[in-house]
């Protein structure tokens, strides 16, 4: 599963689940740069904690040609709060680098991992970083569960374009 | 002998049990290791500048390397240059990596025809190396531990051994970020070490015109806290003097401990 798209499983869940049924989603740009030697971004996307302690891992995105692992401490934040402690690859989870373009991740509110929310407030928490070049962190706070139709979103500033987070209840 | 001189020679005398001997340092090629583990390289150096090797290479006998499960491991691809010496560890296992190198010797200064005479070996191989009836003998013991940390995944706890000086990380050696405090402790002999001043100084002395050193006292459970003002290598120094020598027939004891540290961006 790890090989197949979160954005296709995700459309297949939604497909295939009941209509109206809870979730978050989470739009993501990956910006076009204007560098000599551009690779992929790793980039990890999470539910953060008010204490900073990750609440739920939604995606991690890594070169799987070979084993490229050992440049997964490079999301210092992910790796830090929590990264350290997943084996990967992971069901569900890890997958190969996007490119640049937008990219479309939906998560059902009622299945895992956030159907383990426990009531309070998160941030959803975007870290990328790419070989050769840098490193970036965005954060959306965000109240669960879901109580009304809300979307915030961000703006990254070098290796993140735009992120908006869309909590449809 | 003019003044000056005379001044300086003086202030040689005064200064001369905390000896001069430059900064000694381990520096590894990186801290955190992911999970699959890796290669990591050491260099080890004497120099007053952090952390550039120009002044002399630092010995690695007595290198000792523990992992997550106390287990020793052997370095690999040992090397020792004029200024440095180096060695790679292949770590595999989960955890954290102690990479010391400790030494407990003595030191001996004596008088034979007049002559000064000095010994500095193995507490064991005292009696064959000082003649019982040296003159003016003045024996020191030298306890050092000259260490650092490197984690692959996720941390786990480290032990300390109860004997000279020893930092007891409270906080993760291998956690460490910038503008966070980090809190640890001092033990003399297994006892928490009161009152004992710390100094930290961050690597690239050289790019700078002050050493910028950040000197703590430790409170009287020994303990400590800093926070660090930039990412980046540090080199943790702490010595004691004192008259508690281990060694059988000797007083003076130096305690001395050294650690590198990485501190990694928000």
């Amino acid at each position: 599963m790890s090989r197949v798209s979160p954005v296709l499983v995700a459309l297949m869940v939604c497909a295939a689940g009941s209509a109206g049924a809870a979730d978050l989603s989470l739009n993501l740009e990956i910006p076009s740069l204007p560098v000599a030697e551009y690779h992929r971004p790793y980039v990890a996307i999470w539910v953060e904690n008010p204490d900073q302690t990750i609440a739920a891992n939604l995606a991690v995105w890594y070169n799987l040609r070979g084993d490229h692992t050992k440049w997964l401490p490079d999301l210092r934040q992910w790796w830090r709060r929590g990264g350290r402690d997943l084996k990967v690859p992971a069901d569900g989870l890890t997958g190969a680098t996007r490119p640049v373009g937008q990219h479309i991740l939906k998560f059902d509110a009622a299945a895992a991992p956030l159907s383990k929310l426990a009531p309070g407030n998160y941030a959803l928490v975007v870290e990328a970083v790419r070989e050769v070049g840098g490193r970036e962190a965005v954060r959306i706070p965000f109240e669960w569960p879901i109580k009304g139709a809300k979307r915030e979103s961000v703006q990254g500033s070098k290796e993140l374009g735009a992120v908006a987070l869309t909590l449809n209840p | 002998m003019n003044k000056t001189s005379m001044g300086i020679a003086l202030a040689l005398v005064t200064f001369a049990p905390a000896s001069f001997a430059a900064r000694a340092w381990l520096l590894p090629s990186q801290t955190i290791v992911a999970r699959s583990g890796g290669w990591v390289t050491f260099d080890a150096a004497n120099s007053d500048d952090l952390f550039s090797f120009n002044q002399g290479s630092m010995p690695i006998d007595a290198l000792s390397v523990t992992t997550p499960d106390q287990q020793p491991i052997t370095a690999q691809n040992v090397a020792k240059g004029r200024t440095r010496s180096s060695f790679d560890l292949e770590i595999r296992v989960p955890g954290t990596y102690r990479v010391a190198v400790a030494g407990d010797t003595v030191m001996a200064r004596w008088e034979e025809e007049g002559k000064p005479k000095r010994w500095r070996g193995m507490p064991a191989d005292m009696a064959a190396n000082i003649p019982a009836n040296a003159a003016k003998l003045e024996v020191e013991q030298t306890q050092r531990r000259v260490e650092t940390f490197v984690t692959v995944g996720a941390p786990t706890a480290l032990k300390t051994s109860g004997v000279g000086l020893e930092l007891v990380t409270t906080t993760h050696p291998n956690d460490l970020y910038k503008g966070e405090p980090a809190k640890f402790q001092f033990l003399l002999d297994g006892k928490p070490a009161p009152d004992l001043e710390v100094e930290i100084i961050a690597g690239g002395t050289r790019y700078r015109d002050s050493p910028e050193a950040i000197v703590v006292k430790t409170d009287k459970q020994g303990a400590f806290s800093v926070t660090w003002p930039q990412a980046g290598y540090y080199w943790l120094d702490a010595a004691i003097d004192d008259e508690n020598a281990t060694v059988p027939n000797v007083k003076k004891r130096r305690a001395a401990y050294n650690a590198t540290l990485e501190v990694l961006p928000q």
